[in-house]
Order: structure tokens, then sequence, then C-alpha cells
């Protein structure tokens, strides 16, 4: 495991700690008993992570069954890869993975690109009271749950009244009130901008703390070479925060099947399913309203599986690049 | 929202930087309406809103949502069930979390790398689902409170925060305390533990929003067990209602009977139980904004 690092500051406390010398311990009597009081505030904390994220692993054997609960674990049919054979002809995985895709794709630009900006426009704020007003107020969508912002998204979405709808009767850009939610083809762009909504104030601090730990001595020089406020920002701040952006990438590519659940969920319905089910909603209907487990088994281990060849290949390209790795 | 002036006449800044703060002036609007409007809603008499027109400021003040939505002893048992989650959660989950944080921050313990390892790894990889559902269902957790509990006390990510920090304490206090005999667990509750209050504040507050906020565990694991039902899990089914019966009043016949001259409907309803549930997040969370910003640095460095 190497390191990954966002701030010079930290980077410097961690080289420093690097220079300790590991103390050469061996595993003995004498050092267990030595280390009695360190075992105990650790290992049973171990052992709980154990039974709750390693155990279930077992369950992925489903995936290789044709699994009836009412059977024993070893009456059970082997089916081998059938499951996902069938998962891959079957049109409404194709259909979710699609939506899924799409929709990770769109968060996934829409949220770097609006973080990015907000953080270098929150940047040129000179006043501090006013700055930290705007960040304040920014950050609360992101501690609301998404049942409230579902909420919130449909009130303000609505035929009847909407916010939206009047907004843009007002501005004449449209000239009745659209049924946003019940388009399906609007509904990947309404989570992207729902989730930009609630994500943006919160996505730039890490953003901003990676700007401030850029050295002044570089907008200084910038500025004595002629350079305007869009210069500096091209040639100084978005290389100042390369790294940081790069890492956060990397793990975002990772999690590209993981386009979310919740959103999707609650403000998902009948007209919409063809573009709001994912991967996620897929696993739940199959598995847990229809009992077929083994087959909602074999989607999310397939989840999983790409989720972690892509984090491998997002690391060793970022290694390529001479970034910090995640891995 | 960025001009295109780009020469070095003073007019520059004043343009950019009246420009900034109306951009900035939006952003603040965008996310701030939603919030006042669902506020206006829930202080409106239900039927008046009905006619449209309320934006930010009630028309017909009424208390009668609140009063609706408190009628019934649903929502208080379910709100006993949120803080109570929320914080027995949080509780068990700063202390263990920074137990072990302790431990791992010891560089001669023997397990360090180990269970290091183990924690780590939960971050790219998960069960699922469909595995976690059975092993909840084996474990008995179905309609039990602990299911709120036990499943994510410890996560890698909070762990990694606060062993970083706990590694930036001056050492001369550990050891200057092992060199008087104090055991490793008196070391952590009377000199760690106090000395990471700022780190912890802010796993406090990801832990207890992230608690609070949860609704899926009780749809999936307690369902049918009315009594486990929380805040958000009540928002959830009202919100469902409220979209599929496309804001009929009739539906809320049930909270209804009390009140025979103002109107109830799923949408007030909807809005009072909002600024309810949203409450004690907006009231808490300001005041812990410099704690996790640095709290989200600190995540980010890990070995």
């Amino acid at each position: 495991m190497s390191e990954i690092v966002l701030t010079g500051e930290v980077k410097s406390k961690k080289k420093k700690k690097r220079v300790d010398p590991e103390i050469g311990v061996s595993l003995s009597w004498k050092t267990l008993k030595a280390q009695k009081q360190l075992i105990f505030m650790s290992v049973p904390i171990a052992i709980y992570l154990i039974i709750f994220s390693y155990v279930p692993v077992w369950g992925w054997l489903m995936a290789f069954q044709n699994y009836r609960p009412a059977l024993s674990f070893w009456k059970q049919d082997w089916v081998g890869l059938q499951q996902f054979r069938f998962l891959f002809q079957d049109d409404a995985f194709l259909g979710v993975l699609r939506n899924t895709i799409a929709m990770s794709f769109i968060n996934l630009v829409l949220g770097f690109v609006t973080a990015i900006a907000l953080a270098l426009l929150l940047n040129e704020i000179k006043v501090r009271f006013f700055k930290r007003t705007v960040q304040t107020i920014s950050y609360l969508p992101h501690f609301l749950s998404w049942v409230i912002a579902a909420g919130i998204v449909a009130t303000s979405l609505s035929v009847d009244d909407g916010i939206v709808n009047t907004v843009l009767m007002k501005l004449h850009l449209i000239d009745q009130p659209v049924m946003w939610l019940s388009k399906g083809h609007y509904f990947w762009g309404i989570v992207g901008l729902s989730n930009v909504w609630k994500e943006v104030g919160w996505n730039t601090i890490i953003y901003l703390a990676a700007i401030t730990s850029i050295d002044p001595s570089l907008y200084e020089a910038a500025s004595i070479d002629g350079a305007g406020r869009f210069h500096k920002m091209r040639y100084v701040t978005l290389p100042g925060i390369k790294s940081t952006f790069i890492i956060l990438l990397i793990m975002n590519i990772g999690h590209i099947l993981d386009a979310g659940f919740e959103v999707q969920y609650l403000l998902g319905n009948g007209l919409v399913v063809d573009w709001s089910q994912t991967i996620d909603i897929f696993v739940l209907k199959y598995g847990i309203s229809m009992g077929n487990y083994s087959l909602a088994t074999a989607a999310g281990i397939f989840k999983t599986i790409v989720s972690v060849i892509l984090v491998l290949i997002a690391n060793s390209i970022a290694k390529r690049l001479g970034e910090e790795r995640l891995v | 929202m960025k001009t295109e002036v780009k020469s070095q006449f003073r007019l520059e800044p004043v343009v950019f930087h009246t420009l900034n703060t109306l951009f900035m002036l939006i952003v603040v609007i965008v996310t701030l309406y939603p919030f006042l409007h669902t506020m206006a809603i829930s202080f409106n008499d239900g039927s008046d809103s009905l006619k449209g027109g309320v934006y930010v400021w009630p028309h017909t003040w009424t208390l009668q949502n609140y009063k609706a939505v408190f009628v019934s002893g649903t929502i208080y048992h379910a709100a006993f069930i949120s803080v109570s989650r929320t914080v027995i959660s949080t509780v068990l989950g700063v202390f263990l979390t920074t137990m072990l944080a302790y431990t791992l921050a010891q560089p001669h313990y023997i397990f360090r790398k180990k269970i290091s390892m183990l924690f780590i790894l939960t971050m790219y990889f998960n069960a699922g689902l469909i595995p976690n559902y059975f092993l909840i269902k084996d474990l008995g957790l179905r309609n039990s409170f602990w299911v709120y509990i036990l499943p994510g006390l410890v996560s890698a990510f909070n762990l990694i925060v606060i062993r970083t920090y706990i590694r930036s304490l001056p050492g001369s206090l550990v050891e200057s305390a092992k060199i008087d005999g104090a055991g490793d667990f008196r070391i952590f509750w009377r000199i760690v533990f106090p000395l990471c209050t700022p780190v912890l504040a802010t796993i406090a507050l990801f832990i207890a929003v992230g608690s609070w906020n949860s609704w899926f565990d009780t749809f999936l694991y307690a369902s049918s067990e009315q009594n486990l039902s929380s805040l958000q899990y009540e928002m959830m089914k009202l919100l469902g209602s409220t979209m599929s019966t496309n804001n009929d009043p009739s539906m809320m016949a049930g909270a209804n009977t009390n009140q025979t001259q103002a109107m109830v409907t799923p949408a007030s309803i909807q809005a009072a139980i909002t600024i309810v549930t949203a409450m004690p997040i907006l009231f808490v969370y300001p005041f812990l904004q410099r704690y996790f910003v640095v709290g989200l640095n600190l995540g980010s460095v890990k070995e």
C-alpha cells in the first residue's frame, strides 16, 4: 500500500513519520503478553469487521447456484456461470447497465466541472465574511437525506406551481409547464442536476484546501510576468489542484457502476422505469422482491468486480502519468 | 459566468467581481429557495397552497400542518427511534473507531499491518446487497433495533482520518505516560482521546448525519415493524404517496380527522415533516464547519 497525499502540509507530516524506524517485533508469547491491552482493544473490532464485511462474501456462491432458500447449502443445484450468461442476455439487465453507466458518467462530468468552477470562483472572493457565508450555505444540501432532497426536487419540478416551470415560463423559454418527472429522457439530466445541487458545495471543500496549499509566490511571479486573473487560474491554480483532481477521479472511476440508488429509487416512477433503474435497483427488485437471489447476487458480483478492475486500471494510469497512486 | 474581459485596465476587476458576486448570489438563492419554500408551505394553509402562488412567505399562516403531524403518535415514536439510533451509533462508533485507531497508530503493535489491511480492503469491495441481507437475516437482526447500529459501526474512512490525526500528536505525551507505567487503554482514554476532540467532532458529525439520514436499512430490514420506523422512513413513505396520488387531498383523511376548518394536504404535511426532520442538522452543521474541512483533508492520507 502506498500513500495518497492531497495537501503539501499533510505530506510533510507523513514524511517525518516515515523516517520512524519500525521496531522489529516478532510473533511470540512474550510480545502477545506485552501487547495484551492493544490486542484487547483491537482484535474484537477486527473480528466484528470480518463478520460484517468478509463473511457475507460466502454468499457469492449463490451466484453459481440455482439458490432456493428452502434447501440446505449442500442440496443446492450448482449451475456454473449460467446466471451470468442469463444476465448478459437479459434486456432488462442491459438496460439498467446502460442507465447506470450513463448516469454515472453524467454525475462524474457535471460533478467535477461544477465543483472546480465553483472552487475557482469562490477563491476569487476577497470579502471573507461573504465567502464563508456562501460556503456554509452551499454545504447545506449535502447534510440532508435523499428522502428530503427528492421531495424538494419533486416539488420544484411539479407541473402545478413548481418553481422550475414557473421560472421557465416567466422567461418565456417554455409555453406550458413540462412534466419533468414523467418523461424518461429528462430523467438522467434531473438526476445529474439534483446531484450537483446537493453536492457541489461540499465537493469544493477539497479543492479549496488544495488551492490554499499552492505557494503564493507562484501567483506573485505570474503577476510580475503580466498574467491576468484568468491566466493565473489557468497556469497556476489548475495545475496546483491537478493531483487532487486525479486522485478524486480515480476514486470515482472505481464507482462508475455506483450511479446511486436512493435518488433513482425515490424519484423514479412507472413512466420512467426504462431510464431510471440502476443496477442496485435491479438487484433489489430481482433479489428481495422477486426472490431470485442467485441472479441478483450475480449482478452484484459483476458490479464489485468491475469496480475493482477499474480502480486498478485507473491507478496504473495515474502511476504512469507520474501522479500519486491510490492503492 | 466568466467574463470575456482579458485586458489589464482597471475596469476588469470591477466587472469580474460584480459578476462573480452576482453568480454567488444565484448559487445561494438556488440552494436556499427550496427550503424557504418548504418552510412557507409548512406554515401555510393546505388548501390555500393548492391554489398556488406561495413562494417564500406563507399567505395564510397556520400551525395546522404541524399539529396534524404531531397529533398521531407515529411521528413521536419515529423521532424517538431516529434520535436513539443516531446517539447510540455516534457514541459507540466514535469510541470504537478511536480506540482501534489508537492501536493502529502504535508503530510496534504486532497486528498493526494486518488489521489496517483488513479495513482498507473494505473500501474497495463490498459483498453486495443480497449476501448482506442474508447475513443480517442469519444473525437474527431483522426487525431488531440493532440492525441500525451494528452494520457499518466502524468505517475504514473514519478509521484512517483518526489514525492520521493520532500520529500527528506529539509522541512524547504517550512516551512519558508509558514511563509512568500507564497501560495502553489508560493512555488512550485519559490522554489520546481528549486530544482528538477536533477530529472526533468531524467524525461524530459524519456518523450522526449518516445515521439520522438513512431510511434504506429500515426499508430493507425492518419495514414490517412499525415500532422501528424512523423519521426518514416515514418521510419516504409520505413521499411515495404524494408522488403517486398527485396531491389528492383525500389521501390524508386519517390525519385530518381532528381539524375541521383548516385543510391539511399531503404536500403541506410533507413540508412540515421535512422541516422537522431537517431542523436538527441545520442547527448543528454550521458550528462544526471548521472541523470537517480539516477532517476531509486528513482522510485523504492513507498507507
